[in-house]
């Protein structure tokens, strides 16, 4: 018996739904493991149950984490660094990524050509110089040592983002501010930056998790615990499994949430900064 | 010589950059090409001397603990892999999304997760996963499907598994991402005349809907590429820095202990423009061979 066009239709419905559900489990299951780990109380730290929400469920992990670690000194840290090399990557990309795309100067092609090469840099490339060029200059262990480092990542991507995005406002909009009588600054800061305010928010988000989630870096450069960021906090708590992991399944779950809510809701604006970017050679 | 008013406003706008990538882009890669040619470690620090092409001489001849032609061939592999079920993973997934249907938008922002979290927060995460007697793996192979347990972190072809498996998690909504946009931006119409021709789905799939995603996939996937041979933080953080004994590295890896655990300084510099070099000509050769196959279509 063939089957109808719309019974065909119902199963094939019922099995995306299906696949799509089982990877949106698989895409889920670390996160509540996590989330699981920090409700649960310190003697069952170690289990090998998997109960959806541990039995005797307790927060005891959030609060021990405010009073016993030194968690708020961490995301202090963290914030003073994010915020740093936020601010440096919106200040320059804007400024710079208008100048790459409205005008003709000596060395556009190359300095375009140049930053996309940076992407290409491995970790070690300009972070092994650097630690050295900071030992010289004694700034082993202190935040302007991590500032310059994350800016010097994120900056590269986030000018390429900013220059595509500047790319797609058309330029009569400053012909006609121009002609109107106003100067060069003031059709840039006026006209064309609010326009470019969703661009504006991807530098910001990109550059800030630069800085909010790097840990490779930060353990070479920060090495008193004092000028701890989050990332080596929360890795301290792992390295000793036994006694600190709900402490890191509490700390992981407050350091995650604010950014997985930005970076979901801004996700496709992301993706369409990075293939401008790489698109347009 | 006197600048004009836009001379002085492009100034402006791009010097402080510049001088600011200088210091912080452009002298430290001069100074790591510099440093190749040297024998700088932890006790020469101040005091070391030229030695020509020495030490990229060392890492093709020299043997190292691992042996350097496996690392490379892992590398290889670890990309290949990863990379594969990043797009075959995404491009299904994509398919799949933009389809009519209820809650897509919840699956979507499901399925992004894995990109959103910071990856140090997944690669511990993970690590406790592979935890032999408490972790969630285990957990399930053992109780709910009565295999025995695996030994995910002690040995050095799970713990590598135990990485790709992290890292192709961690990698495939970025490719859902970029082939559902791309998805968005074909014509219906294109179906439409296909129906009408009476074309079954897989004409489709392979007549209009591959051809037009290719496109946006190549420079997609050599950034995909890129990022995954440089993946410092998963095998760092999942192997705990390349555990066991460093059976467990990538090129990237080996790289930054021979820099940082080992003090090799200027092996660690020669072996990171080794490493630059393999991805500039993959770069190059790749989206230049992309290009001219595009021009055929």
């Amino acid at each position: 018996m063939p089957i109808s066009h719309k019974t065909r239709r119902r199963i094939l419905d019922a099995v995306t739904h299906a696949t799509l559900a089982l990877f949106a489990l698989i895409a889920m299951f670390p996160i509540w493991q996590v989330l699981n780990i920090s409700l649960r109380p310190g003697d069952q730290l170690l289990t090998t149950t998997l109960e959806l929400i541990p039995s005797n469920a307790t927060v005891q992990n959030y609060v021990r984490l405010f009073t016993e670690a030194d968690f708020l000194l961490w995301m202090r840290n963290s914030a003073l660094v994010s915020i740093s090399v936020t601010l440096t990557g919106v200040l320059l990309a804007s400024t710079t990524g208008y100048g790459f795309s409205r005008f003709a100067f000596f060395g556009k092609k190359a300095g375009l050509l140049a930053l996309l090469t940076t992407q290409m840099f491995p970790a070690t490339m300009l972070l092994l110089p650097m630690y050295i060029m900071l030992i010289h200059l004694g700034l082993i262990n202190t935040y302007l040592g991590v500032i310059i480092v994350y800016s010097a990542t994120a900056l590269p991507f986030c000018i390429w983002t900013m220059k595509g995005y500047y790319d797609t406002i058309p330029v009569s909009l400053e012909e006609a501010a121009r002609i109107d009588g106003c100067t060069y600054f003031s059709s840039f800061y006026r006209i064309i930056l609010p326009l470019a305010a969703p661009a504006l928010v991807i530098t910001a988000l990109f550059s800030f998790m630069t800085a909010w989630s790097e840990y490779l870096v930060a353990a070479q450069i920060l090495q008193e615990t004092t000028l701890w960021t989050l990332p080596l906090g929360l890795k301290s708590f792992e390295s000793s499994m036994s006694t600190a992991w709900g402490l890191y399944g509490a700390g992981s779950i407050i350091v995650m949430v604010p950014v997985v809510v930005l970076f979901v809701a801004l996700s496709k604006w992301l993706v369409s900064g990075l293939t401008l970017g790489s698109v347009k050679g | 010589m006197r600048l004009s008013r836009q001379q002085w406003f492009v100034m402006f706008l791009v010097l402080p950059a510049f001088v600011l990538l200088a210091a912080v882009v452009f002298y430290p890669f001069v100074y790591n090409v510099i440093l190749s040619f040297g024998n700088m470690n932890l006790t020469r620090i101040r005091s070391w001397e030229f030695i020509g092409l020495r030490q990229y001489v060392k890492i093709f001849t020299e043997p190292t603990q691992p042996d350097f032609y496996a690392i490379f061939f892992k590398t290889i592999l670890w990309t290949v892999v990863n990379v594969f079920f990043h797009v075959v993973l995404g491009v299904f997934l994509a398919l799949l999304l933009n389809r009519h249907l209820k809650g897509k938008s919840i699956y979507r922002t499901l399925l992004i997760l894995p990109w959103a979290i910071p990856q140090y927060i997944v690669a511990l995460t993970w690590r406790g996963m592979f935890n032999y007697e408490y972790g969630a793996f285990n957990v399930i192979l053992t109780k709910y499907l009565g295999l025995p347990a695996v030994e995910w972190l002690k040995s050095p072809m799970e713990a590598f598994l135990a990485c790709i498996l992290t890292n192709v998690w961690l990698g495939f909504p970025f490719m859902m991402v970029v082939a559902l946009g791309a998805l968005q931006s074909i014509p219906q119409e294109l179906y439409e005349a296909a129906d009408i021709d009476g074309a079954q789905w897989y004409h489709k799939l392979r007549r209009i809907t591959l051809p037009l995603l290719r496109p946006v996939m190549i420079p997609s996937i050599t950034l995909g590429v890129i990022w995954t041979f440089n993946s410092l933080n998963i095998v760092w953080l999942v192997s705990n820095t390349g555990e066991p004994s460093d059976q467990t590295h990538i090129l990237v890896s080996f790289v930054y202990k021979a820099a940082f655990n080992f003090y090799n300084f200027s092996y660690a510099a020669a072996l990171s423009m080794f490493l630059f070099a393999i991805l500039l000509a993959f770069s190059l050769l790749f989206m230049n061979r992309s290009k001219a196959t595009e021009a055929a279509y």
